[in-house]
């Protein structure tokens, strides 16, 4: 319509109105001395394994602002539609900005209690790991700034994890670190749980070498390997330490297992 | 009138001058504070076995400016929390003037029972910064909170501009968290196990300490400053309190200090 | 023949006063079947009889818990009260998420009256059909609160609603002394027998068709605690209804044992 009225324009030799358009300069052009950043880093790290029948969570209570430590007990983890009455059996972890990821598990934690109210049943581990997915990923363009894992048992009663990026990418896996000292826990994971770089000796040579079987660790194993992973982590991160926190789930219910780390 | 209805209703350039588009340009971006102007600095807070002690000068500064040197830092809300605020002075006001509209619609809604403890008011204070910076439009400010939690115990937390919260036997914001909480930590050796261990006279002691080394070596601070105990009971707050036993002899000995110029 | 001109909508009072779809609600109200609520020092209890719309159906709901401190029984259209239970869990969750603290009680119970007074002054909209029994427990200790379409909110020591509730609402009356005092298992037991009172002749209660909850304040370490809401239904409420109303039922037992014997 506005195009039809607008053709051929106005004459030039009769008395001039104004229709040009030419946006004034806005406030916001050129470069800006200091903006507003709306995230910061709270450093640790976490970690999850999963077994034939429980899946472990961990992560270190240290909470840090550059080279301050906030506080000493700062807990990552978090149980999922908890009522108050232990029955809940999802764990969620949350590492990067802890602003965000106390938003982040808030969200997931009152649409969980929102589906059970609503089917008069707990939400699977599956189905909340998709949430979770769409949850990040509703922010894409102004994402949680988190590495979350999810743990829980899934309907067949195994261990089960999931990862995710800050904007929702995820994927099922056996064991994931996560956060400051990722580069260095998830090698160890990696060989510990995974068996990558072992071989059965002597059966073979060159690419004839037979692989290590993975085969499904005891829990007694896992929480060793969680321990150790993380008082290495803590030698070598500044950013890691004061506390271990770990989350064990099984279809009893959550344990909950505090251990010191190194302070310094 | 012509036959241009497009020209209807707008003012002739021949009468009335070319048309200034900018005042019909109502798309330049809205923009938003992008940093504090008189700001406070540290607040400090301990634990002790039965509440939290608080404290926070008395001085705002506007950059390098001492601006204003009787700006009172701590906020009380009833019955028993007390709110201690650094960064931006204006922000603060705000804050202020909403946890004061928020306790009258409390108090509206119930005049008995259902108080609004320190934990309480973390939380939802912690949201309200959550929601600004999430908006691009921070209140530009590090708070801690003290007071009781659900259970009556000793509460303690700082929330900041970004929405981030934690909470600590001892914490200091700003220069404070270089500063003087190292100092503070000494008193709680085995952390939440230490607070136990405290009473009230170590707790103000431990901040009076700090707020003497922080006037020392913090140029935005002063020798001026308010200080809270909070307890089951209630606040007990005094606001002009002076440091006292400052030492200032090394000064005699060094070029450049007081009237000895070169 | 006589037609009545004031019943058009809801916001038209007939000369005399009177709001007659207000009234008519009520009388929805009035047809539901039976729910009632007692209140002691320590607890507060919702009983229900849900019907079954015909013998293929499943039995309806009657107790809706809303949190863990809050829960409503029904009586009317059971959607209204889907409406207003929804709203009240939004709430609940809204209040923990932005102070850390349950709703209290009276609160939730205004809330939802202030949304059907609401339906009583805006043209075109209907008066909510159902009346409710608001169970809860906050830090004032249990509450029981009726709720009915008009938007009227009090709190009550024991009441029941719904169809032949006179009859429960007399049994209570005789025995509103104990309520304050009773335990537990003797405060589920007078709302149980309020319960049976109002059944038809040839009714009884059984598993399938009652339903009770109970939400209370327990002790732990010398503090107050809450226990949970905790819903009674199907085969749970079993032993429930072993313990305090079988005893009538098993001498009917014992009667028809003896007919079949003859």
């Amino acid at each position: 319509m506005a195009s039809i009225m607008n053709a051929g324009g106005l004459p030039s030799d009769q008395p001039g109105y104004s229709f040009s358009n030419a946006s004034a300069p806005s406030e916001s052009s050129g470069p800006r001395q200091h903006a507003f950043n709306p995230y910061t880093d709270n450093g640790g790290s976490t970690l999850g394994v999963t077994g034939a029948d429980f899946a472990i969570l961990a992560g270190d209570t240290r909470s840090t602002s550059g080279y301050n430590i906030n506080t000493r007990y700062a807990p990552k983890l978090f149980r999922i539609g908890d009522d108050g009455d232990s029955s809940s059996r999802i764990v969620l972890s949350v590492v990067g900005f802890a602003a965000d990821g106390n938003a982040l598990k808030e969200r997931l934690d009152a649409i969980v209690k929102m589906y059970k109210y609503q089917h008069g049943k707990p939400m699977s581990v599956k189905a909340c790991a998709q949430r979770l997915s769409t949850i990040l990923y509703q922010k894409r363009f102004f994402p949680y700034y988190v590495h979350a894992i999810l743990g829980g048992l899934d309907d067949d009663g195994k261990g089960a994890l999931y990862s995710y990026d800050p904007v929702g990418s995820y994927e099922r896996e056996q064991c994931r670190a996560a956060g400051a000292a990722a580069s260095l826990i998830m090698p160890f994971l990696d060989n510990q749980v995974n068996y990558k770089n072992q071989y059965i000796p002597a059966s073979g040579t060159g690419h004839e070498l037979q692989p290590r079987a993975i085969e499904s660790l005891p829990k007694e194993d896992v929480i060793g390997l969680v321990k150790d992973a993380f008082t290495s982590a803590t030698e070598r991160h500044i950013e890691v330490g004061d506390g271990l926190q770990m989350l064990i789930i099984t279809k009893d219910g959550i344990e909950e297992i505090y251990t010191p780390l190194k302070r310094d | 009138m012509n036959h241009y209805p497009q020209a209807w209703g707008r003012p002739r350039d021949d009468v009335y001058g070319p048309y200034d588009n900018s005042y019909f340009q109502a798309s330049a971006p809205q923009t938003h504070t992008q940093s504090p102007a008189v700001t406070g600095t540290s607040v400090l807070g301990v634990k002790f076995k039965d509440g939290v002690v608080i404290a926070a000068d008395n001085l705002a500064s506007y950059g390098s400016l001492a601006r204003f040197t009787d700006v009172k830092r701590l906020r009380t809300f009833p019955p028993n929390t007390v709110i201690g605020f650094g960064g931006d002075v204006s922000d603060m006001q705000y804050l202020d003037r909403l946890l004061q509209s928020l306790d009258i619609r409390e108090n509206y809604l119930s005049s008995y029972g259902h108080v609004l403890n320190a934990k309480n008011l973390h939380t939802y204070l912690s949201k309200v910064l959550y929601k600004r910076r999430s908006d691009f439009n921070p209140l530009w400010n590090m708070l801690l909170v003290a007071g009781l939690d659900d259970d009556d115990k000793p509460f303690l937390a700082s929330a900041d501009l970004l929405g981030t919260t934690f909470s600590s036997p001892t914490l200091a914001t700003g220069f404070g968290a270089h500063l003087a909480q190292p100092l503070l930590r000494k008193l709680m050796p085995h952390d939440e196990d230490s607070v136990k261990d405290v009473t009230k006279e170590m707790a103000v002691e431990a901040i009076k300490a700090c707020m003497k080394v922080l006037f020392y070596r913090d140029a935005r601070s002063l020798d001026k400053y308010s200080i809270a105990v909070v307890t089951k009971d209630g606040v007990e707050l005094k606001e002009d309190q002076k440091l006292e036993d400052q030492s200032w002899a090394f000064a005699d000995q060094i070029r450049g200090y007081g009237t000895q110029v070169n | 023949m006589f037609r009545n001109n004031y019943d058009n909508d809801s916001v038209t009072f007939s000369p005399q006063g009177r709001i007659f779809q207000v009234e008519y609600a009520q009388e929805a109200v009035k047809q539901g079947s039976v729910v009632v609520g007692v209140v002691s020092k320590k607890h507060v209890v919702l009983t229900a009889v849900k019907r079954n719309a015909e013998e293929l159906s499943s039995y309806q709901k009657k107790i809706v818990g809303v949190d863990d401190h809050l829960g409503v029984a029904l009586a009317g259209l059971a959607s209204d009260a889907r409406v207003l239970s929804n709203f009240m869990k939004q709430q609940s969750l809204s209040s923990k998420m932005t102070y850390g603290r349950p709703i209290p009680v009276e609160r939730i119970v205004n809330m939802i009256g202030d949304r059907a007074q609401s339906n009583t002054q805006h043209y075109g909209k209907r008066p909510y059909g159902v009346g409710l029994l608001v169970a809860g427990v906050d830090d004032l200790g249990p509450h029981l609160f009726e709720f009915s379409p008009s938007g009227l909110t009090q709190e009550m020591l024991a009441c029941a609603i719904g169809a032949r509730s006179q009859m429960a609402r007399t049994y209570l009356e005789r025995h509103l002394e104990e309520f304050a005092d009773s335990s537990r298992d003797e405060l589920i037991k007078h709302a149980l027998l309020a319960l049976k009172e109002s059944l038809a002749q040839d009714k009884e209660l059984t598993v399938d068709n009652t339903s009770l909850a109970i939400i209370g304040v327990g002790e732990k370490n010398g503090r107050k605690k809450l226990e949970n809401f905790k819903l009674y239904d199907g085969q749970d409420i079993a032993p429930l209804l072993e313990a305090n109303v079988e005893s009538t039922l098993a001498d009917d037992a014992d009667g028809e044992a003896m007919e079949t014997d003859l």
